[in-house]
């Protein structure tokens, strides 16, 4: 099977635990209005490679990657499930740890032919990064033009399948910074009992260059990247509303 | 047992002069935390004011503060020099004054009058007619020998930067025996060597016998030296304080009297720790006064100075000194040679703050204490003063007591040494092997008038191949021939006495050689292979340029079809070197590794056909070409990992800027162990 491939970073250290062998995929659904790879939306272009390829390429440098592994972003990489499944059943076969970057925006328990895709995927996935955009349904459509309810079903799904999961969330002015939705996000994350991180990621205005060169209108024009600090004050407040509902939970 | 041992375990260091048992029987590995370490002191505080406000002044001067242009910088040529004596627990300056640079002729004395007009001061005028009647110089001694061909190599930069004029370094005396065991020991052991060379007086006995008497000299010198200072080094250290002196006066010694490209202080850190903790469990010093004279000591090595031309900081990028002291590594037996006294000294860049002298290098191992790699990792994030270099490699070839000369040649302390040899330019010895020896950018026939590459076709792999194969076989005789006579003559004339007779008689020599321009051979060999090279020629017929059409694997990409080209040319050029005669029975090796001068290397080197323009610099060291590796930073490190350290031996640098968001995750946004935050 083939992959088709945006880009590969062979030294990853944001992408997951220790340095990673990232694979970015090309096709994305999502149109987030912050996102900083629109080069990454159209399915089609980019490279193609094989797993064996891959898999190749990364033993080659596998002693960088000790204390690492794989990692598939994007893009989205559930848009080419068969292939991402394909590549981490191989590289769980040769011991490499697996991440999974994802918005989740495919996922569907109605769906009985995704669900078994999904089902053989929870068996070769150590870790899912699993961004969650934004927390309230309309706010979610707005930013993204897609529904958040069948996400969060798939961060409650990784939850019941026993993955460690990372929440990632992207702070930005006006949209997600804002203490009730933070709240809200952070009671729900609370309920996952297999979570094991949280990133607060401050925006910033680095990919507005590629839209230019894209030919592309930036949808946040000339809005300013986010202070740390506001970052720090969204990650402490998530983390108040995660441990309250602990709390509820009766977990703490 | 000479009382000033009372406490350690005995073993062969007393009998013979042997540094590393002592450290092996005595050191205390440590595997702790930096939550032990003192802060300056008020005395640490007051004195690095007054050397910022010193430092302040040279700068306003224009770069020099004050030179001595009558006397001739010698072991004993200087009174004693202070910043503030009542409070300076380690003393010694190179001249009678601080930041007063000494005059050092015997390297050369056109260099030395140089280095003194550049900065506005004229060398006496009697010290330069006795230098121009009585005493020949390094310099004038390799010039009088130098054949045309040579003198046409360097002026047309295809061998660059050889120590002709100025003084080679990379030696590093073993320091540590002065503290250990005294001059007086050292001279009895000298005079023993003198003696263990029979009576079959062959020319290499009567040139060790002559140079072990330079050496007792100097030991004697030495002893004097401290003597102004009131230090009696003729007897072992007593305290703490002492070794650290003792060891300083040694080091001392040696940058009074040569001034080297590098002069590099050694591994004393886990030797002096053996004092420390005697003191500390005797209660003869508390941990705030240790931590003091580490302090004061650093501060000493940060004020080391030279009178050198703007030349030459051109070339090295500033007014190195190469300072380097190894730091940390693993022994041959399992334990960690980190002690308290390795974090002491990284502590300096907390107590006195950044700089990049002297240059901490710490041995890295896998298998080094967590402890001290997370103070590595904290001091290198504040101060990015700090080098690492892979003891896991060289441990293997060098033992556990090796130390970094200059920034990355190798060697056993006082046991092995370098002849220094600057480097050749291998991307323009492709360019000769094209033009039959004639230079790209002068006309002039420089090499050996072999076939040149004829027509105007597309280069054949082949056929360049074997053409750069026989330049590479005349560069190398002629590479090795100018540093033959280079350290013959320096030897002769400005013998590094006090260096060596810190040094056992019989010592390997390194013989280093170095290559640049090696990404620019790959890349183009590369081009040649893969693509389609055409020879652009200018009106005289030489080929000034290439026109390059389609794709090639390019070095950097962890891509095997160019990397090991690179490689195999690493190798090639190294048994092209081994293949020569070598001055005093030297082990040749070669570096890849310039670091300061590519830019210059590419003002001086023509078109290549990788498509480098003349003029566009080089990579550094065995870096990628600029911009060429496509695939991250691990695929470019591959490609440099491949690189033989057997046939490369005197190090490999890849340098390598990253800013700090790339290497992980602000640990104030990232909440990395959940469990924990949620638990508060």
């Amino acid at each position: 099977m083939i992959g088709h491939i945006h880009s590969i970073e062979t030294c990853g250290t944001v992408d997951g635990p220790g340095m990673r062998f990232v694979v970015f995929f090309k096709g994305c659904p999502m149109r987030c209005k912050y996102c900083h790879n629109p080069d990454t939306w159209d399915p089609r272009g980019g490279e193609d490679h094989t797993v064996e390829d891959l898999l190749e390429q990364y033993d080659s440098m596998k002693s960088f990657y000790a204390n690492g592994g794989i990692t598939a972003t994007g893009g989205e990489p559930l848009m080419q499930i068969d292939f991402l499944i394909e590549l981490f059943e191989a590289a769980k076969a040769k011991g490499i740890h697996t991440c999974l970057d994802t918005s989740g925006v495919i996922f569907h328990r109605d769906n009985p032919t995704l669900m078994e895709k999904f089902e053989r995927l929870a068996k070769c996935t150590d870790l899912v990064m699993l961004d969650i955009k934004h927390i309230d349904p309309e706010e979610h459509q707005i930013l993204c033009q897609q529904p958040n309810d069948n996400i969060l079903d798939f961060a409650k799904y990784l939850d019941e399948k026993e993955i460690d999961i990372w929440i990632r969330h992207v702070i930005v002015e006006g949209i997600t910074l804002n203490d009730e939705y933070l709240d809200q996000l952070g009671y729900f994350i609370g309920g996952l009992k297999h979570l094991k991180a949280l990133d607060c990621l401050p925006y910033h205005s680095m990919g507005v260059v590629k839209y230019e060169n894209l030919g592309m209108e930036y949808p946040l024009k000339g809005l300013k990247d986010l202070p740390k600090e506001q970052a720090i004050h969204a990650r402490e407040t998530i983390l108040k509303a995660a441990k309250r509902r602990r709390q509820d939970d009766g977990l703490l | 047992m000479n009382a000033e041992w009372n406490g350690f375990t005995g073993g062969n260091w007393q009998k013979f002069i042997d540094v590393r048992d002592f450290i092996q029987k005595n050191y205390t590995p440590y595997e702790g935390d930096d939550s032990f370490l003192a802060g300056p002191t008020q005395n640490t505080t007051d004195l690095w004011a007054q050397v910022m406000e010193l430092t302040k002044k040279e700068r306003e001067a224009g770069g020099v503060l004050d030179m001595d242009t009558k006397v001739v910088s010698t072991l004993t040529s200087h009174g004693a020099g202070y910043l503030d004596k009542d409070k300076e627990t380690i003393v010694g300056f190179q001249t009678d004054a601080p930041f007063k640079r000494g005059m050092n002729v015997y390297g050369g004395l056109r260099m030395a009058m140089k280095a003194c007009e550049d900065n506005g001061y004229t060398v006496d005028p009697e010290t330069v007619d006795f230098f121009s009647k009585h005493r020949k110089t390094h310099n004038e001694g390799v010039f009088d020998v130098y054949d045309a061909e040579i003198r046409t190599c360097r002026t047309n930069h295809i061998v660059t930067g050889l120590p002709d004029a100025y003084g080679r370094g990379r030696i590093i005396g073993d320091y540590r025996r002065v503290a250990l065991y005294g001059t007086d020991r050292l001279i009895e052991d000298k005079l023993e060597q003198k003696e263990s060379f029979g009576r079959i007086y062959t020319d290499e006995v009567i040139r060790g016998k002559e140079e072990i008497s330079e050496q007792i000299k100097a030991l004697k010198e030495l002893t004097k030296m401290a003597s102004f200072y009131g230090c009696d080094i003729s007897k072992p250290a007593k305290n703490v304080q002492e070794a650290i002196q003792w060891t300083y006066f040694g080091y001392l010694g040696a940058v009074k009297e040569q001034n080297g490209a590098a002069m590099s202080l050694g591994r004393t850190s886990t030797f002096i720790d053996i004092y420390a903790e005697r003191d500390l469990a005797n209660g003869t010093f508390t941990e705030e006064q240790i931590q003091e004279f580490v302090d004061h000591f650093v501060m000493k090595l940060r004020c080391v100075k030279f009178a050198r031309t703007p030349e030459y900081n051109q070339i090295f990028a500033g007014d190195p000194v190469w300072v380097t002291e190894s730091l940390g590594g693993m022994g041959v037996d399992g334990r960690t040679l980190v002690s308290k006294t390795s974090f002491r000294f990284l502590n300096t860049l907390n107590n006195l703050g950044a700089a990049p002298e002297p240059n901490m290098t710490v041995l890295w191992a896998k298998g080094l204490p967590m402890g001290w790699k997370q103070f590595c990792a904290k001091m290198s994030i504040k101060s990015s003063s700090i080098q690492y270099e892979n003891d896991d490699l060289m441990r293997p070839i060098h033992g556990d007591d090796y130390g970094i000369a200059c920034c990355v040649s190798s060697m056993v302390i006082g046991k092995e040494m370098q002849f220094f040899g600057a480097r050749a330019n291998l991307a323009k010895c492709l360019l000769y092997a094209i033009n039959g020896g004639v230079d790209e950018c002068t006309g002039v026939q420089v090499g050996p008038k072999y076939r040149p590459v004829e027509g105007d076709g597309v280069l054949d792999f082949d056929d360049v191949m074997a053409k750069f194969d026989d330049m590479m076989d005349w560069l190398a005789k002629v590479y090795v021939s100018a540093l033959n006579i280079i350290h013959y003559m320096h030897d002769k004339y400005a013998y590094e006495r006090i260096q060596m007779a810190l040094h056992d008689r019989d010592v390997k020599r390194y013989f280093a050689t170095g290559v640049a321009g090696l990404s620019i051979v790959a890349d183009s060999l590369s081009a040649i292979k893969y693509a389609k090279v055409t020879p652009v020629r200018n009106e005289q017929g030489i080929v000034v340029s290439y026109k390059t059409e389609g794709d090639f694997p390019k070095y950097g990409n962890n891509d095997d079809r160019v990397d090991d080209i690179a490689t195999g040319i690493v190798t090639k050029f190294m048994d092209k070197i081994r293949a020569q005669h070598v001055y005093r029975n030297g082990v040749p090796t070669q570096s890849i590794l310039t670091i300061t001068s590519n830019v210059t290397y590419g003002k001086n080197t023509g078109d290549t056909p990788c498509g480098r323009k003349h003029g566009e610099p080089f990579a550094p060291g065995a870096n990628p070409l600029h911009k060429r590796d496509t695939h991250g930073a691990v695929a470019s490190l591959s490609s440099v990992a491949k690189i033989p350290f057997k046939d490369a031996q005197d190090g490999i640098s890849n340098t390598f800027s990253i800013i700090p968001g790339a290497l992980g995750k602000e640990d104030q946004v990232f909440a990395g162990d959940i469990e924990i935050d949620l638990s508060k």
